[in-house]
């Protein structure tokens, strides 16, 4: 075993946390109060490179390990969960390709992003279907040498910035998830229409839209996989996403513990700083223990994923355990703030909102849970 | 043009930095280091050179095996390999001016640009005796006006401009009393002052293919250079804490302070 991090390693956490700090931290409450599109974070996002983590170098990406690309979600999460989800998204909507994708189609699909600023979007989640994905509405209907998408979309990651979608449609209802087929839409077609940006409680850099589907139409060669495959498909991108998801929850700790010390060593009652409290310390002890437990969970999942080895439990502890500690934590460090801590000009209580949403997208912690339990008992 | 550049590795100053009981250094245990901020900008301004003018950035560094940290960060910026030069141990300013000096014979630089000063023990002096053993021009303390993140200066003329026959270079200097412009013969040796550039990031890809680029290994022994110190670091200690201010009653009062015992009006 070896717990530290190489070089190499090192030196991608140290440019991901100047990011975070010298460009995400400065601009972060701005976003998050207009919940505008923070094109001009992602756009230096896109030059250093974070953009395009998971594509494979051959295609143009800069192909990190997982390990890697976790270090990196810890630090960018750090800056802003929000800015860091819709940074995430790209490389989200893009494993499906990387996964199961065709030669053919991973060097068409995948090269301009390396090229230039492009979003792209994973269209998996729809109004009946979130965590009961085999209750899938969309429908796709072969025509010739294209498949025709009808239905709608919801909670899309910058769905109305995207010139690409990778969507899931069924091709039967009556076969469930034997039934869903996974396809890459191109640019935005006629027919495929994005709502206004969804007011979220948290994590409002990120943009959250709802998508239609009317009559879109898509070459068979943007299909990818097999008809029927699209449910396995979207079940191995998860596995590979969720350590990252289990990192944002790290970063949001991280960032909540940093300013609970920072505050508790500052803030006096009684005649004294409050850090020199018993009830405080104790607070803040629980803070940095779960914040490191949740953060050897996550690369253990990850590096499980490195070693080609099959991860779904231990993404669903890590994800489960973080989010779920993420959200206390945080909640924690508004209780060390006090009533400032619940004051918007103070920066923890973005951090509660920031944290709700890791507990309910990419999995809620009950299906995390009852992930977790299907395994023991397989 | 070939450039060569230095990365000294020192703390960060973020990092907490103590000084030990017994003042013979500092304590180094949970320490972060990262590549000195002055040669972090001759980096960014060689690397700026050589986009404009074809050639290689060459980076060295000198100390144990841990600077490989740092020549790999400067390689992750851009440049195209690194020279270590293998030693552990202390070294004086002349010990290193003398490396350097070896290492110039070897590569044949056009230009040697290196921080001012390195932010640990704020010396100031390699630059300068480098030139002198080399017997090379030199210009100091390259700077400009202001920061060049306003879209403003980054429009005006650079601080450095090598002339159209690539003979000579002209530097803007940062002075007591303003701005001096020099005209150096090539080859020559600049320092960096903090407002000559903004370092771009390391980026991602360049890091990972920073990961292949060359390190040579050169020791002391093979550039022929005795490094014994000239100079010892006899004690260290920290500056004294500052003490708590005070609270005058009202303005005559802080006048009083401020001519009888601060002596300042």
């Amino acid at each position: 075993m070896e717990f530290q991090l190489t070089e190499a390693q090192r030196a991608l956490q140290e440019a991901a946390r100047k990011y975070a700090r010298e460009v995400v931290r400065p601009k972060a409450a701005h976003y998050d109060e207009t919940a505008t599109f923070p094109r001009d974070l992602l756009s230096t996002a896109w030059e250093l490179g974070l953009l395009n983590m998971a594509i494979p170098a051959e295609y143009g990406g800069v192909g990190l390990s997982h390990l890697e690309q976790v270090i990196v979600a810890e630090e960018l999460s750090w800056g802003c969960a929000g800015v860091a989800t819709s940074i995430i998204a790209n490389d989200l909507a893009n494993l499906p390709i990387i996964l199961h994708g065709t030669e053919e189609q991973k060097k068409r699909l995948l090269g301009h992003f390396s090229e230039r600023l492009k979003f792209s979007s994973f269209c998996l989640t729809e109004p009946e279907a979130g965590s009961d994905v085999a209750s899938m509405q969309t429908t796709a209907v072969r025509d010739g040498d294209h498949y025709v998408l009808n239905g709608a979309k919801c909670f899309i990651t910058n769905g109305g910035q995207a010139e690409q979608y990778t969507v899931f449609a069924t091709m039967d209802k009556a076969k469930k998830h034997k039934g869903i087929t996974c396809f890459v839409v191109e640019g935005r077609p006629k027919g495929l229409t994005a709502s206004k940006h969804e007011n979220k409680m948290g994590q409002r850099a990120s943009e959250t839209v709802s998508l239609t589907f009317e009559d879109v139409r898509v070459p068979v060669a943007n299909r990818i996989g097999e008809e029927g495959q699209g449910f396995a498909v979207a079940m191995a991108t998860l596995d590979n996403s969720r350590p990252l998801t289990a990192m944002f929850s790290v970063g949001i700790a991280r960032a909540a513990l940093e300013y609970s010390m920072e505050y508790a060593s500052q803030r006096k009652t009684f005649g004294k700083p409050i850090i020199e409290h018993q009830a405080i310390q104790f607070m803040i002890a629980d803070m940095a223990m779960n914040t490191h437990a949740a953060r050897m969970l996550t690369y253990e999942s990850a590096w499980l994923l490195d070693e080609g080895k099959r991860n779904t439990l231990q993404s669903s502890y890590a994800k489960c355990f973080a989010a779920d500690m993420a959200m206390k934590v945080a909640t924690d460090a508004v209780q060390v703030y006090g009533g400032y801590g619940y004051i918007k000009d103070y920066p923890v209580e973005k951090l509660m909102r920031d944290a709700k949403l890791i507990q309910v997208y990419e999995g809620t912690s009950q299906v995390q849970r009852l992930v977790i339990a299907r395994e023991l008992f397989k | 043009m070939k450039i060569l550049v230095t990365a000294k590795r020192v703390e960060d100053p973020e990092s907490k930095i103590k000084v030990k009981p017994d003042g013979s250094g500092i304590v180094q245990e949970g320490l972060k280091y990262k590549i000195n901020p002055f040669d972090e900008i001759g980096v960014e301004e060689g690397l700026r050179l050589v986009a404009k003018h074809q050639g290689e950035v060459v980076v060295v560094s000198i100390g144990g095996k841990e600077v490989q940290e740092q020549l790999r960060h400067a390689l992750a910026m851009g440049a195209h390999r690194a020279v270590w030069v293998n030693h552990t141990g202390p070294l004086d300013q002349l010990a290193i001016a003398g490396l350097l000096q070896k290492v110039v014979e070897k590569e044949k630089p056009d230009l040697v640009i290196l921080g001012k000063q390195s932010i640990d023990d704020d010396q100031n002096q390699v630059g300068q005796y480098l030139a002198e053993f080399l017997g090379w021009g030199q210009a100091t303390f390259a700077s400009k006006v202001e920061s060049l993140e306003s879209e403003q200066e980054k429009n005006k003329v650079p601080a450095l401009v090598v002339g159209a026959d690539g003979k000579t270079v002209r530097v803007i200097r940062e002075v007591d009393n303003g701005l001096a412009t020099l005209e150096c013969q090539l080859p020559a040796i600049v320092t960096t002052d903090l407002r000559l550039n903004q370092p771009r990031y390391a980026s991602l890809p360049g890091i990972m293919k920073a990961k292949s680029k060359p390190i040579e290994e050169l020791t002391p022994a093979k550039l022929g250079v005795d490094v014994t110190p000239a100079i010892q670091v006899l004690k260290m200690s920290a500056p004294p804490a500052r003490k708590a201010g005070i609270k005058v009653a009202d303005v005559p009062a802080l006048v009083e302070k401020l001519h009888n015992e601060a002596k300042v009006v």
